[in-house]
């Protein structure tokens, strides 16, 4: 090099370059000759390594504002993509660029396996490219758990129990990544440091022999040659360039494309909702029927499936040896590829296991959202027969009058009812992971922020998201608690054995108790012993007779009832509070068997009025229906949920009955402002 | 190789132009999506300085000699909400038969360590670089510290409770700044 003798930049240029050398550094670096000239296929190489690069830079920033604790991993993770500007932008590039990594990886095997660039002299670096692979994937799957959402959560568990059947090492290697026998702090701390620590280090150092080597025996050029050669720099690095933004590009489109197409129909966009996901916080006592590993080990997730019958085998069969195997085949290659016909084998082989990935995805899918795809008009009858059988082949026999013929074609239709039904049950575990996640960030946003015990402990506090589940298990099976406007309410209401507690102690429910036809139906009395109580025959047989009971004083008795559970009275009736008091006082009114504040009725006869529908009642009488402040020895099949015998546990913790009861009475923290709405 | 023309080192020139413009773009995004979020505490303010529940006056002897007391408030640290917690320190005073209490701030003005009071020599003292302050938290020279302590805005309500306008000011500087 001569050094120019102009400027004061040019002199200092040539200061450094005699004091580093860059000059001939960078000449090093970029006047590569390129056999051939550039071309597109040769950029899968630098657009990895861009991709990784933008994995480091998003990493670091992420890792400025994340927190790896059982009690603040989701909650930092809320932080950064729910609170923090512009956080919910860098978390999605991060989360997207590790998927399109993937895709990356898939595409430069395929070009360096289909261009044969993995044969001698070049073996090496086609071993250092493999190593390379199963490091990203390992960052991929740590990445997953670090959200310390259900999602995540669940899915890495199955991964580390995989781990655990390794033969030998298996349970310690578990163990060891676990920090322990139970997910926990350790756990999190643990898959950090090895995501974001030992794996990218690694990937660093293996990258740079990996270039090095690359270096070492040039590009390896795509045959025949046919163009006259070019230079790395700038004729490839241009097509490179040009590759990476078009990567970038994707991953922005992936993230902002939803926020466009709100924006084009008139919807408020919400950044913390775009991006990456975050699901509920983790809870190992809360099944997830959602759980789904990250899409492109969906193929592994469903391989195992293949071998569902073999138990323990199966698992280590799908999970290990075959994976085991393919990798084999893949370090083969070098060698299988110097053979007659070896060069073609690997192509086929490539291709081939990434055809089988590829319709394993599409399988593993495909059982997931049947439902949404699948023709169900066909499948009517199959359906009802199934549904009144249970399945059960006998029974159906009977129900067909001994067709045989007609029997066979319907339980073959079954296995594609279970299939539905499978897929049901996932869309519908889906829908209320998304519903418990909305949850979650709503709950997080209150004033008053999340406890130091974590999100968790707020999100079992709720009485809106433990209230429908604790009901469900526990009062479900007898209750109804649906709005009787809904579409199939009335199927449901009628298939319930106790009455329907939608909207319990409001208006709408006191007076449908009231209405002679109403409190012997299915949706009150209908389906209980108290179908032929005194409170049937008083509501049909004493209300109607106008002359004691005008509708004003029902309307009186109906406003007294809401105004004592405490739900808004409407302001129509709300003036005849008071006067309502006095009725269900009144000896010949309702106090003749209720007993309502100091009316002097003994308690034992009707359940007491005092405080009815409120908080404490509500608590009191699902912890003792028996109590004789209820229905005492009248009560029909309810269980008393907050008692047990001396020393056992009862079905329901007084927190969970509390819980039920506030969620029954719609109380729960609701936002000043809805989210979304500015 | 031949010898580029003209022509080719004009359209080498273009691709150098383009290829850095491509690659820098695709790098700026991660970058500048990082730095945006990395800024994020900038963007946040403080909470309000509010006069804060503190003592009774009972609890203050009027002898003229400080004592401690914490400052209890409702805190928020990013995501976790803490409710009356601790979140720090006065030095509360009355001289005989006075109802007003004099409040100065346990942060030392110099570098932030938190002040001793030192009841032996009658004084409040530093453990970080022994800055010393007299009793009504004055300067003692010669003191790393650039200014007397900070004494903090308090008032005493009908009912004998004391209550403190919690601040925190800039340290090392010779003027009391308030921060955030
Ligand atoms: S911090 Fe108190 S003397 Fe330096």
């Amino acid at each position: 090099m001569t050094p120019s003798r102009q400027g004061p930049f040019a002199r200092l240029a040539d200061f450094l370059d005699d004091r580093t050398g860059y000059r001939s550094l960078l000449h090093e670096a970029l006047y590569e000759r390129v056999p051939g000239g550039a071309r597109w296929r040769y950029v899968w190489g630098s657009t990895l390594v861009f991709a990784f690069m933008t994995q480091v830079i998003t990493g670091l920033f992420l890792w400025a504002s994340y927190s790896p604790s059982a009690q603040t991993a989701w909650e930092s993770v809320y932080f950064i993509q729910h609170e923090m500007a512009g956080g919910w932008l860098l978390r999605g590039i991060h989360h997207f660029m590790a998927q399109a990594m993937v895709v990356l990886l898939a595409l430069h095997l395929l070009q360096v396996v289909i261009d044969g660039a993995y044969k001698a002299p070049r073996e090496v670096n086609f071993w250092l490219g493999l190593v390379l692979m199963m490091l990203v994937l390992g960052m991929a799957l740590t990445g997953y758990l670090l959200p310390w959402d259900q999602k995540g959560y669940w899915a890495t568990i199955v991964a580390t129990n995989l781990a655990g059947i390794v033969p030998f090492v298996g349970p310690s290697l578990q163990q060891l990544v676990i920090g322990g026998s139970e997910y926990g702090h350790h756990t999190l701390t643990r898959f950090f440091a090895i995501h974001a620590g030992f794996l990218p280090a690694a990937l660093i150092v293996f990258l740079v022999v990996h270039l090095a080597v690359f270096r070492r025996h040039g590009l390896h050029a795509k045959q025949p040659i046919t163009k006259p050669d070019g230079m790395f720099w700038p004729d490839q690095l241009l097509r490179d360039a040009v590759a990476m933004l078009a990567v970038m590009a994707v991953v922005l489109g992936v993230i902002l494309v939803p926020a466009l197409r709100a924006m084009l129909a008139g919807e408020v966009v919400v950044p913390g909702e775009l991006g990456a996901e975050l699901g509920a916080p983790a809870d190992p006592s809360l099944p997830y029927a959602a759980a789904r590993p990250e899409w492109y080990f969906l193929f592994l997730f469903q391989f195992l499936k293949v071998f569902e019958g073999w138990g323990a085998t199966g698992e280590f069969v799908g999970a290990i040896v075959m994976p085991g195997l393919i990798m084999t085949v893949m370090v083969l290659m070098p060698i299988v590829g110097g053979w007659r016909l070896g060069h073609r084998f690997n192509v086929a082989f490539t291709l081939a296991v990434l055809a089988g990935a590829g319709l394993l995805t599409a399988m593993a899918l495909n059982e997931d959202y049947y439902a949404l795809w699948v023709n169900r008009a066909g499948l009517a009858e199959a359906e009802t027969l199934f549904d009144q059988t249970g399945g059960d082949a006998e029974k159906l026999l009977v129900a067909l009058g001994g067709d045989r013929a007609k029997a066979s074609a319907i339980e073959r239709q079954w296995t594609t009812v279970e299939k539905l039904r499978r897929s049901e049950a996932f869309l519908t575990a889906v829908k209320q992971a998304k519903t418990d996640a909305a949850r979650a960030v709503e709950l997080a946003g209150r004033p008053e922020r999340i406890p130091p015990a974590g999100m968790l402990d707020l999100v079992r506090q709720d009485p809106l998201s433990q209230g429908p589940r604790i009901f469900a298990q526990h009062c479900g099976s007898c209750h109804a608690h649906v709005d009787p406007l809904a579409a199939d309410a009335e199927a449901e209401i009628a298939a319930s054995s106790a009455p329907n507690l939608h909207g319990f102690g409001g208006e709408g429910w006191v007076r449908g108790l009231l209405t002679p036809a109403e409190v012997a139906g299915p949706a009150y009395y209908g389906n209980t012993a108290h179908r032929e109580g005194d409170m049937v025959s008083f509501v049909q047989n004493d209300l109607v007779d106008e002359a004691t009971w005008p509708k004003a004083d029902i309307d009186a008795v109906v406003a007294a009832l809401v105004a004592e559970s405490g739900q808004p009275v409407p302001s129509s009736i709300a003036p005849r509070v008071e006067h309502g008091r006095g009725l269900v006082a009144a000896e010949e009114r309702c106090g003749g068997c209720h007993t309502f504040r100091d009316n002097g009725v003994a308690l034992g006869t009707a359940p007491d009025l005092t405080g009815w529908g409120g908080r404490d009642w509500l608590v009191a009488i699902i912890t003792d229906p028996s109590h004789e402040r209820f229905y005492g020895d009248r009560n029909d099949r309810m269980p008393s949920f907050g008692m047990a015998a001396e020393g056992a546990v009862p079905p329901l913790s007084r927190k969970q009955i509390e819980l039920v009861a506030d969620w029954l009475r719609g109380e729960w923290y609701r936002p000043a402002v809805p989210r979304g709405r500015p | 190789m031949t010898r580029p023309g003209p022509d080719a080192s004009r359209r080498g020139f273009f691709a150098k132009v383009l290829a850095i413009a491509c690659g820098g773009l695709a790098t700026a995004v991660p970058c500048g999506a990082g730095l945006f979020a990395f800024l994020d505490p900038l963007r946040r303010r403080g909470e309000a300085s509010t006069f804060r529940p503190v003592a009774d006056l009972a609890a203050i002897p009027d002898d003229g000699l400080p004592r401690q007391f914490s400052v209890i408030a409702d805190r928020v640290d990013a995501w976790t909400g803490f409710a009356a917690e601790p979140i720090g320190a006065v030095y509360l005073r009355r001289e005989k038969g006075s109802r007003e209490v004099e409040a100065l701030s346990a942060t030392c003005p110099h570098a932030g360590c938190f002040v001793d009071l030192d009841k032996g020599s009658h004084c409040f003292r530093c453990p970080c670089h022994n800055s010393t302050f007299t009793l009504d938290g004055g300067i003692v020279d010669p003191s790393p510290s650039p200014r007397a302590m900070d004494a903090l805005e308090c008032r005493v309500g009908a009912r004998g409770e004391v209550e403190v306008k919690w601040q925190r000011f800039r340290a090392g500087v010779a003027d009391k700044v308030v921060q955030g």
